[in-house]
């Protein structure tokens, strides 16, 4: 029998269609289709300028807009050969941090939802508020953040946000052992997790995938420690990696995640504190944009704004590439310059897209119970598989 | 000692001495990027995987890029990854405008297989034997390709009244609009 | 609490009766009064008047403006904060829509949240028209409502290009106290329309009020 699990279903996290061919309860083959939230992202950065793409990026991976603005903001000063100061990196750290504890956040209680535990879904976003009050402070809108700039952030942060990051991230590991006291050794989790949507090491390497997909597989791949971006190096913290290949063991290692960035966040604050006052954008007017009291007050600098806000930056004639360690994986931008503040080209290297592939491999010879525990482990985000 | 990438291209050099490869140049070309002919492409793929002193294990993604009007028009972008030595390495192939067609990898690396039906549906560029080569984020029955530089962004002119002619708005009733105090009356 | 405020039966609607017994008809010379002038005096003090009509159509609109059962029709970034609103801080089951069917066929609202792709919309035609009579449709968001962001081939610049639509909520994403606005405006929207039952339109009582207020 053929069942279409449309578009339009509660625990497909979004517009996803899986086409599936049973037999009884058995899943024989699945095909998931997608495109339903197909946006046209990638062509319609060609017509912006690469400041006016950070939005669209925010729209991707709407579980955690700021880890998509800074994977951006890392590849056009990739491809500009520029570094933002210090201070900006630890700030941006900090927030990508307390984004990876959103998501998982948001991962924790829909997927405990699809399974049953409706609990833990309340629970989870009610942590989930706290960030997105974090978000509201420094930016001004509660998810679709775009805070970070090419060179630095959009603007400093306010006082006090330090001090209220700091009281989340000393609550934080509570509500962790809140959310693992409910599932952890829950005898009804286990049966639904453990065992299931299996994915061996070596399938997972062939079918790319990356993120904690790829880490409850056993293949300690973690790109803040392999090849760090921000700062990461200086960072204490460590990868949690699960040998077990099964659904359980990408939520072990989700949830010790939390707990990790919880870890790096609280150094961050630290390291904030240690390096303010600093800059929070790079001094460099060819490419970013000067501050404004500079504006009002000096020739050179209302100039440089006045071009790079009419026109938009030029970078040189080339391309980047850069990938950085999103709470779903390994998300990565390409731009291809031609001179102009357009790029000529923006290729998006989405973690979910690849992820998703490996939903077949995972639940062929399973029951379709299963389907939907594979789905919620995969932590999949149509926004940024369609683009 | 890990191999740096151009320990990479000098293998590849090596191993295949009658390839024309040709490396990418310019300053900010920031990962070192390697050209080769399509037809050569499944072997040194599998080469590259296969080499235990360079373990491409991973193939992290596949794009395509239109470079209208140069000729060859399209590139195809590799971009694969050794996680054992944690290197990263670009392969390029060039393909014309008429019949664009290139070898599938999907055999070498199965994640290939969403990432090149991908570029299939925003170039029309072919993989020839490719399982199932359909398009993927657009709807089956779109016509064209519109990532290519020649297919318009499809921007709707917003209607507002100035730049819609022959349209006439009536007078705003500024009675009926003026704010009211607003009381909600659910009971 | 202060005499200068008089106790007020808000239900009252005929004027007061007055104090005194003796402006009133009623048998002379310190008679009692009889059942009748006693019935009547009751009815007085606590009777609204309106008609069948109204009657039937303000219980039929309470009944599906407080117990609207949203369809979960989650998109994009509009869906997480529609999802926000089923989370305990912006509380939706207060105005008795937590009930999110999966099914169209058991839903009143289709909360179209987020951007509608071309491959999308008929999908969402086909889910509209599965939905049975009565049914609204909030458009949340800007993508929702006109394109939004995205202006180009893949996105429809709003969905009302498809279906009617009753709310546009705007903001990208809207804060969940926005959406929650747009839910109680459709109430208000709801209570406001005729009814149809038996083949027979019912309207709404028109209440007299004072002009300036709501």
């Amino acid at each position: 029998m053929t069942l279409n699990m449309g578009p339009q279903h509660p625990s497909t996290h979004g517009v996803l269609r899986v086409v599936l061919e049973l037999d009884g309860e058995t899943v024989i083959r699945a095909k998931p289709i997608i495109g339903y939230l197909h946006t046209g992202m990638e062509k319609q950065a060609e017509y912006k300028t690469y400041t006016q793409s950070i939005p669209q990026t925010d729209r991707m991976d709407y579980l955690a807009p700021l880890s998509n603005n800074l994977a951006l903001c890392l590849a056009a000063e990739k491809l500009l050969g520029i570094e933002a100061p210090a201070r900006a990196q630890a700030i941006r750290v900090l927030l990508t941090e307390l984004t990876r504890i959103s998501s998982h956040c948001v991962w924790l209680g829909t997927h405990a939802l699809d399974i049953g535990a409706m609990t833990v879904f309340f629970y989870c976003f009610r942590e989930r508020e706290k960030v997105l009050s974090i978000y509201d402070m420094v930016c001004g809108a509660r998810m679709t953040a775009s805070y970070f700039r090419v060179g630095g952030l959009a603007s400093d942060i306010p006082e006090g946000l330090l001090d209220k990051c700091q009281k989340f991230v000393d609550e934080m590991p509570a509500h962790v052992d809140e959310y693992e006291a409910l599932l952890s050794r829950n005898p009804i989790w286990l049966a639904r997790t453990e065992g299931v949507a299996p994915l061996s090491t070596a399938a997972a390497l062939a079918l790319g995938a990356t993120g904690p997909t790829l880490r409850g597989s056993g293949v300690n791949w973690d790109l803040r420690k392999a090849q760090p971006y921000c700062g990461y190096d200086g960072y204490d913290f460590q990868v949690p990696v699960e040998k077990g290949c099964d659904a359980y063991a990408r939520y072990k290692v989700r949830v010790a995640e939390m707990r990790q960035s919880t870890r790096i966040a609280d150094q961050a604050i630290r390291r904030v504190r240690e390096l303010s006052p600093g800059d929070y954008r790079l001094r460099d007017f060819k490419y970013v944009l000067p501050p404004k009291e500079e504006v009002k007050t000096s020739m050179e600098a209302l100039i440089h704004h006045f071009k790079i806000v009419a026109h938009g930056f030029f970078p040189p004639v080339g391309e980047a590439y850069a990938a950085i360690e999103a709470p779903k994986g390994e998300l990565g931008f390409y731009f291809v310059s031609d001179g102009t503040p357009r790029p000529w080209r923006m290729k998006v290297r989405s973690p979910s897209f690849v992820n998703l592939q490996t939903l077949p491999t995972m639940i062929e010879g399973r029951l379709v119970a299963d389907v939907i525990t594979a789905i919620g482990s995969l932590d999949i985000v149509l926004g940024e598989i369609d683009r | 000692m890990a191999p740096t990438p151009e320990a990479v291209e000098q293998r590849l050099r090596e191993r295949f001495p009658d390839v024309a490869f040709r490396r990418q140049e310019g300053a900010a070309v920031r990962d070192h990027t390697v050209y080769l002919p399509a037809d050569r492409l499944v072997e040194v793929c599998t080469f590259l995987r296969d080499d235990p002193g360079l373990d491409f294990a991973m193939l992290t993604w596949v794009g395509g890029v239109d470079w209208l009007p140069r000729e060859p028009r399209f590139d195809v972008v590799y971009h694969l990854l050794s996680l054992s030595k944690n290197l990263r390495f670009v392969l390029k192939v060039s393909v014309a405008d008429e019949n664009p067609r290139v070898p599938t990898v999907s055999g070498v690396w199965p994640t290939a297989n969403w990432h090149e039906r991908e570029t299939f549906d925003f170039y029309g560029i072919r993989f020839t034997g490719h399982p199932d080569l359909t398009r993927i984020l657009l709807p089956d029955d779109w016509e064209g390709w519109p990532l290519r530089k020649d297919s318009p962004l499809g921007y709707q002119e917003v209607a507002f009244t100035h730049n819609t002619p022959n349209r006439s708005v009536p007078a705003p009733d500024l009675e009926r609009l003026a704010p009211k105090k607003v009381t909600y009356r659910a009971h | 609490m202060s005499d200068d405020k008089q106790d007020v039966n808000p239900f009252r609607v005929l004027p007061p009766a007055p104090a005194t017994p003796t402006t009133r008809v009623s048998p002379p010379s310190g008679a009692a009064l009889t059942p009748e002038d006693a019935l009547r005096e009751e009815v007085e003090r606590g009777v609204l008047f309106t008609n069948v009509g109204g009657m039937v159509n303000w219980a039929v609109n309470q009944s599906r403006a407080n117990a609207i059962w949203p369809l979960g029709f989650g998109l994009a970034c509009c869906a997480i904060e529609m999802m926000a609103i089923v989370g305990p801080r912006f509380d939706i089951s207060r105005f008795g829509a937590e009930v999110f069917r999966a099914s169209p066929r058991q839903a009143d609202l289709m909360i179209v949240a987020g951007r509608v792709s071309v491959k999308m919309a008929p999908v969402l035609r086909q889910l509209y028209d599965q939905m049975p009579d009565p049914k609204w449709v909030i458009s949340m968001g800007a993508c929702a409502s006109c394109g939004g962001v995205f202006n180009n081939y893949a996105i429809l610049q709003g969905v009302d290009k498809i279906v009617p639509v009753d709310v546009y909520v705007p903001g990208c994403p809207p804060r969940p106290e926005a959406l929650i606005h747009g839910i109680m405006k459709l109430q208000e929207k709801i209570l406001q329309s005729p009814v149809e039952i038996a083949g027979l339109t019912l309207h709404p009582k028109r209440r007299t009020r004072k002009k300036g207020t709501a």
